[in-house]
């Protein structure tokens, strides 16, 4: 029984690492992101991109950083103090919650117990993330709307519309591969594509689709209707200052991380790598090497992210719903068709 | 209609094609130059460690001049406060006593010459209007202070380094 107990210690006390380290992780990857963001638009644009804080410029997220501590807070008169507030808070909060099911790397083994670097091996994963990407949605409509202003509250329904109309299509490539899979636990899928190919080869049109989807529901340039500093001044959150506007750009940044480890891990085979198995190395040490196969992945990822949003202009509002409705929704049905009648046929129906 | 330049262009109104529709193709071929852009040289002069050679008729901050002997040159004639567009010199001329030979090269000297540099268009008239090259304008800019009044350079701001005692 005192055993029992304290094995039950043991494993919190591992969740809880484990938890504070991805935090930890997905901040800093945040941080040094706006810091690659600006280099690569800098070198797109002929420039350097900061260079002046610490070598490299590599200090510029920090005194980004305490610049944004130290501004003066302000809330509008006529505003919703509560949801001013809450708006903010929550695009932070499901920014950082969706990577509690996204698989890091496979088992590590301390001291003869195996620790999972999977914060919860929840068997529905897919629609976990799912859920809580939705809820995302309503930091961008709370703080548009409770800012009281018309350009934040125009921001605000075209973010919410556009969110959902690209979840449809988003679920439905999904669906393509979860059929494929049998599966919605991540770490499954991940396990799947370690001991065969990656499901980009199965799923190309599914993959399209879904990276079309993640930029929209990042809202990343082409999509970046919410923002749309030419026309709505910096859109939802065009009210806010200090540490609070800093919480939307880095949610922002943390959900481009997340979406980058959520399609590495779907469709380029997550912490696997080829020839894996048969490196003949202690687990620990492949287990190591796979997560930095997955940051590599990652990495790639946000370096695309920020390729094409110094690559092409912003879609017009119509041709955003447009290509939403009428062509990624049809698209991703044909797509489900497909891979529902390749599976059939293969099983000799 | 005769076009007005050989530049003009008819622009294309054919419905676009398929793969233009696509989008998709487009996207690749502008991320590709974009690429390509990573590894260019930069065009970014990095100011204050590198500096951009001026052109030789540069007009930056002005200068007083003395003679080889270490003696101010200026005579106080105000001819460049007469050619100065912006009303930017005042000064207040002085007769040398006896004594004083080495350091004012005639009789007459500026006992007091300022220009307000926010008035000063550094157009270059004054030294082109001063017979005695007494004044210059330099390759030295973009002067900064705290406040208005210390835009107004007096004679030790202006006046050069002594050639022989180098003060």
């Amino acid at each position: 029984m005192i055993m029992q107990i304290a094995f039950d210690y043991i494993f919190l006390i591992d969740k809880i690492v484990l938890i504070a380290c991805v935090l930890a992780l997905s901040l800093l990857v945040a941080m040094y992101s706006t810091w690659g963001e600006r280099k690569v638009a800098g070198w797109i644009q002929d420039r350097y991109g900061p260079n002046r804080a610490g070598p490299l410029g590599l200090l510029q997220p920090l005194a980004d950083g305490g610049k944004l501590f130290f501004k003066e807070e302000i809330i509008p008169a006529n505003s919703n103090r509560f949801l001013f507030i809450l708006g903010p808070s929550l695009a932070m909060l499901v920014a950082c919650m969706t990577s509690a099911v996204i698989p890091w790397g496979d088992i590590l083994e301390i001291g003869g117990r195996k620790i999972s670097l999977q914060i919860a091996e929840v068997n529905i994963g897919v629609l976990y993330i799912f859920g809580v990407v939705s809820l995302g949605v309503y930091g961008i409509m709370l703080g548009g709307w409770a800012s009281n202003n018309k350009f934040s509250l125009l921001a605000a329904v075209r973010g919410a519309s556009q969110i959902i109309s690209y979840e449809l299509a988003m679920g439905l490539s999904l669906i393509a591969l979860v059929m494929l899979s049998g599966s919605l636990n991540l770490k499954d899928i991940v396990e799947q594509q370690r001991h065969g190919l990656w499901n980009i080869c199965y799923q190309p049109l599914g993959f399209l689709i879904f990276l079309v989807c993640a930029f929209a529901e990042c809202t990343r340039t082409p999509f970046d209707l919410t923002e749309a500093d030419s026309e709505l001044n910096g859109g939802y959150h065009l009210e806010y200052s200090s540490m609070k506007l800093g919480f939307y750009l880095f949610a922002e940044y943390i959900n481009m991380f997340i979406s980058s480890a959520l399609m590495a891990s779907l469709y380029f085979g997550g912490y696997s790598f080829p020839g894996m198995d048969s490196l003949g190395l202690s687990t620990n040490v492949v287990t190591m090497l796979g997560f930095g196969a997955l940051f590599i992945k990652i990495i790639a990822f946000l370096f695309l992210f920020m390729w094409v949003r110094w690559t092409i202009p912003r879609f017009r509002y119509d041709q955003l719903m447009k290509l939403g409705w009428n062509m990624l929704i049809p698209l991703a049905l044909f797509n489900m068709l497909i891979t529902g009648g390749l599976i059939l046929w293969q099983q000799g129906h | 209609m005769q076009a007005l330049t050989d530049r003009s262009k008819m622009v294309d109104r054919k419905p676009m094609t398929f793969v233009e529709r696509l989008y998709l193709w487009n996207i690749i071929k502008g991320m590709r130059i974009t690429f390509a852009h990573l590894f260019r040289k930069k065009v970014t002069v990095k100011f204050p460690e590198q500096k951009r050679a001026f052109s030789p008729v540069f007009r930056g901050l002005h200068i007083l001049n003395r003679d080889e002997e270490g003696r101010e040159r200026c005579t106080a004639c105000g001819l460049c406060a007469v050619s100065c567009p912006a009303e930017a010199i005042t000064m207040e001329g002085a007769e040398r006593k006896p004594g004083e030979e080495h350091l004012y090269r005639e009789e007459k000297y500026a006992a007091k010459y300022e220009i307000n540099m926010l008035r000063c268009i550094f157009c270059g008239f004054c030294e082109e209007a001063c017979p005695k090259d007494a004044i210059y304008l330099t390759e030295t800019f973009a002067p900064a202070n705290y406040k208005r009044e210390g835009f107004i350079y007096g004679k030790d701001d202006l006046l050069i380094p002594d050639p022989k005692t180098g003060k």
